[in-house]
C-alpha cells in the first residue's frame, strides 16, 4: 500500500461533477507526475485531497499512511503530513511569512530551534532570504510565490507533496531551484504529486511514474516514457 | 464618599465647584457651558442615543480619596488595577502614571528625572491649583462648549483628568500614561486631558480604560485638548474598553504649529455606542498629523468613529487610517475627513479605511467628506470592505492550522498597521484584550 491511496473519488464541485472515479497510489521518496489537458481536474484533485470544503467528496476514500483521511479537515490532513503547493497562493496581508510557517510548524510538530534553523536554511536554498520578513504572498511575483510554496514544503517535511503546477510562470533559473527543492524532498522521502501541464519540469526530475487525467478520469498511467509521449504527440494520441 | 445628586442643574454645577475650591472664572465658565449645553441640539448623524437619559446620571462622585501609594487603595479598587497591570507597567516602564476611579484621580506618580526636566504631569484639579495661568490660557480653548452638545455639557460637569505640560526642548523619552475607571453604577465620567508642548519638545501620552457592566445605560464623555507647539511632537494612544452599557462620546482635538506633529492612535474595543473622531487643526506651516484607529465591534455594538485632518497652512500632511473589524449584529463607521483652506498651498492628505466583516449581519459604512479649497494639494482617499476569504482560510488551514488560530492570523494581519505602532510593554492589558476580542469574534 503506498503512502497515499486514492480509491474510486468522485468530486463536485457547485453541484458539477469533476472527478468521476479516480484512484491512485503515491510511493514513499518518488516523484509522481499528474498530466493532462486544462480543465481535465488535476487541480480539483489537489484541492480534494487537501480537504477544501467546497470541494465535496461523494464517493471514494482517501487513505494517508494507511489512515482513512476522507472526511478529516484541512488541518487535520496537514498534521498528519500531507501538503498542498498552491498554484495560485492568496495573498495574507499583515502576517509575515516567518511567523505563519513557525505557527505552521508548531502545529505541524516541529520543534522551535528545529524550525528556526530549517526556515534560515531554506531561505537561503530557495534564494529568498529577501522575502522572510515580507507578508505573506504580498507583492510577491509569480516566481517568488512559487519558490515561497516549496521553502514551506521543505521547512514542514511533509509525507505527501501535491504540487500545483510549481512550474508554472518560473524562469529557468527558478525552474532549476524548484526542481532541485522537489528533487531533496523525495530523496528525504517525500511522495510527491507533481502537476504539470508542460514535460519541461520533468527533465529535471527522476519521475517514477506518470497519470494522465482527462475529464474527471485517469486515462493512462506509466513510466517517464509516457510524459515523452505527451511531449511529441500532444494528450489527443495518449486519449485512450 | 462624596456624591451629588442625580440631574444636571446650576445647583449642581455649583456644588461640583464648590467641592473643588475652583476659582470663579471656572464655575462662571462651567455656568456658560450649561446654558450652552441646553441650547444645542443633540447630534443629527450616526447611533441612537435616546436612551442617554440627562436627568438619571450621577455627575460627581468621589468614591476613594486620593492616596500616595497603591496599598492605601481600598482593596477592591486596588485589586482591579493590579488585574489591569497598572502598577506593574508603572515599575517597569513609565515616566508617569494617574489613576482615576469615577470623577477623581486617585493615584498620580510621576519619575523624578522627568520631574526635575520640568514636566508637568498633574490632576486637573491640582494644575488648575498650581498652574492657574496655565491652565486657564488653554482650557478649551481648542474646543469650546459651542462646538457641539457633549463638549458643552462637559464643560459644564467635567471632574478629574490630567494636564501634562512639556518645557521647550524636553523630549519625555518613555510614556506618561493614565488609566480611567468607571466604578459606580450610575456615574457619568467626564474627564479632562489637557496638553501643552512647548516648541521643540515631544511626549507620549497613552491613556485606558474600563468599567465593570452594570445593566443601567452610563455615560462617558471626555475631553481631549492638545496644544503641539513649533516643532513639537505629541503622540497620544487611547486604548478604549469600556463594558457594554457604556455611550462613550468624546471630544479629542489638537492644534499642531509650525512644523510640529500630531500622532493619534485608537483602539476602539469596549462600549455599546462610541462616538470619536479625533481631529488637529493643522495651524502652522509644515505641521503634520497621523491618525490610526482600528476598532472590533462585536454584537451589539455601534462604533461610530472617524479623523479630521484641517489644513489651514501651507506644506501640511495629513494621513488618516482605519481598520475595523465587525462581528455579529454590529455597526462600524468611519467617518474620515480632510479640509484644505485656500491659503493650504502644498497641502497632501490621505483618508484609508478597511473593514473586515465576520459575519453576515455586520454592517460596516465609511463616510469619507474631502473639502479641498485650493488646487496645489495632492490629496487622496480609498476605502476597502472585505470578508475573509475562504481560499485564504483555506490556505492557512492547509498547513496545519485550525480554523480560529487561521482567523485569528488573518485579523491580527488585517489590523497589523496599527498595533505594530502601539507599544505592548506600555499599553497595560491590550494584548489579553485582543486575544479576548479575537477569540469572541471567532466564536
Amino acid at each position: 500500500m503506498g503512502i497515499l491511496e486514492v480509491r474510486d473519488l468522485v468530486v463536485t464541485v457547485e453541484g458539477k461533477k469533476i472527478l468521476k472515479g479516480i484512484s491512485l497510489s503515491l510511493e514513499k521518496g518518488k516523484i509522481h507526475a499528474l498530466m493532462g489537458p486544462n480543465g481535465s481536474g488535476k487541480s480539483t484533485l489537489a484541492f480534494a485531497l487537501a480537504g477544501h470544503p467546497d470541494y465535496l467528496i461523494e464517493e471514494g476514500r482517501i487513505f494517508l499512511n494507511s489512515e482513512d483521511i476522507t472526511k478529516l479537515p484541512p488541518h487535520e490532513r496537514a498534521r498528519r503530513g500531507l501538503f498542498l503547493g498552491f498554484q495560485y497562493p492568496p495573498e495574507v496581508e499583515g502576517v509575515r511569512l516567518r511567523e505563519f510557517l513557525r505557527l505552521a510548524a508548531a502545529n505541524c510538530h516541529e520543534p522551535f530551534c528545529e524550525f528556526q534553523k530549517l526556515y534560515l536554511e531554506s531561505l537561503a536554498y530557495f534564494r529568498m532570504d529577501e522575502l522572510g520578513e515580507r507578508e505573506l504572498n504580498v507583492g510577491f511575483s509569480g516566481g517568488e510565490k512559487k519558490r515561497s510554496e516549496l521553502l514551506q514544503m521543505r521547512v514542514l517535511r511533509p509525507k505527501v507533496a501535491l504540487l500545483d503546477e510549481p512550474d508554472s510562470g518560473v524562469d529557468v533559473d527558478g525552474l532549476r531551484l524548484i526542481a532541485a527543492g522537489i528533487e531533496e524532498a523525495a530523496r528525504l522521502g517525500t511522495a510527491v504529486l507533481l502537476i504539470t501541464h508542460y514535460p519541461r519540469i520533468l527533465e529535471h526530475l527522476p519521475i517514477s511514474k506518470v497519470f494522465v487525467l482527462d475529464d474527471g478520469h485517469i486515462v493512462r498511467e506509466g513510466g517517464p516514457e509516457l510524459a515523452w509521449e505527451i511531449e511529441r504527440s500532444g494528450y489527443e494520441a495518449v486519449r485512450g | 464618599m462624596k456624591r451629588t445628586s442625580v440631574g444636571l442643574t446650576a445647583e449642581l454645577i455649583e456644588e461640583i465647584s464648590r467641592e473643588k475650591g475652583e476659582p470663579r472664572w471656572m464655575l462662571e465658565h462651567r455656568l456658560r457651558a450649561l446654558e450652552i449645553f441646553r441650547e444645542l441640539p443633540m447630534p443629527r448623524f450616526g447611533p441612537d442615543l435616546s436612551e442617554v437619559d440627562f436627568s438619571d446620571i450621577s455627575y460627581y462622585l468621589r468614591t476613594v480619596e486620593p492616596v500616595g501609594s497603591w496599598e492605601e487603595l481600598p482593596e477592591e479598587i486596588r485589586r482591579t488595577f493590579e488585574e489591569l497591570g497598572l502598577p506593574e507597567a508603572e515599575r517597569k516602564a513609565l515616566a508617569g502614571l494617574g489613576a482615576q476611579v469615577d470623577s477623581e484621580v486617585v493615584y498620580r506618580s510621576i519619575l523624578e528625572e522627568v520631574r526635575a526636566q520640568g514636566v508637568i504631569f498633574e490632576p486637573m484639579e491640582e494644575a488648575l491649583k498650581n498652574h492657574p495661568d496655565l491652565v486657564r490660557e488653554h482650557f478649551m480653548k481648542v474646543i469650546p462648549p459651542e462646538d457641539n452638545k457633549f463638549a458643552a455639557l462637559h464643560g459644564a460637569v467635567w471632574s478629574g483628568g490630567t494636564f501634562v505640560w512639556v518645557p521647550e526642548g524636553v523630549e519625555v523619552a518613555i510614556p506618561l500614561q493614565a488609566y480611567f475607571r468607571m466604578q459606580t453604577q450610575g456615574v457619568g465620567q467626564f474627564e479632562h486631558t489637557l496638553i501643552v508642548a512647548e516648541p521643540g519638545s515631544s511626549v507620549h501620552y497613552i491613556e485606558g480604560c474600563s468599567a465593570p457592566r452594570y445593566t443601567k445605560a452610563a455615560l462617558h464623555s471626555g475631553m481631549v485638548e492638545i496644544v503641539v507647539k513649533e516643532g513639537a511632537h505629541v503622540r497620544f494612544t487611547t486604548i478604549q474598553n469600556w463594558s457594554r452599557n457604556v455611550y462613550n462620546l468624546n471630544n479629542k482635538r489638537a492644534v499642531a504649529y509650525a512644523g510640529a506633529t500630531m500622532d493619534w492612535v485608537s483602539g476602539s474595543l469596549g462600549s455599546k455606542v462610541t462616538m470619536l473622531y479625533p481631529s488637529t487643526i493643522l495651524a502652522g506651516k509644515g505641521a503634520k498629523t497621523e491618525n490610526l484607529s482600528f476598532s472590533f465591534a462585536r454584537n451589539g455594538q455601534w462604533l461610530d468613529l472617524g479623523a479630521k485632518a484641517i489644513h489651514l497652512a501651507p506644506d501640511t500632511s495629513s494621513r488618516l487610517v482605519s481598520r475595523s473589524v465587525v462581528q455579529g449584529k454590529a455597526k462600524s463607521v468611519f467617518r474620515g475627513k480632510l479640509y484644505v483652506a485656500p491659503e493650504a498651498k502644498g497641502a497632501k492628505g490621505h483618508v484609508e479605511c478597511s473593514t473586515l466583516l465576520l459575519s453576515p449581519e455586520a454592517e460596516t459604512e465609511t463616510i469619507p467628506t474631502l473639502d479641498v479649497r485650493n488646487h496645489e494639494v495632492e490629496v487622496g482617499h480609498e476605502a476597502t470592505v472585505g470578508r475573509v476569504s475562504r481560499d485564504q482560510l483555506f490556505y492557512l488551514m492547509s498547513r496545519g492550522l485550525d480554523e480560529a488560530e487561521a482567523l485569528s492570523l488573518i485579523i491580527n494581519g488585517f489590523v497589523s498597521p496599527i498595533l505594530k505602532e502601539i507599544p505592548f510593554e506600555y499599553a497595560v492589558e491590550l494584548k489579553r484584550l485582543l486575544e479576548m476580542s479575537f477569540a469572541e469574534a471567532i466564536g
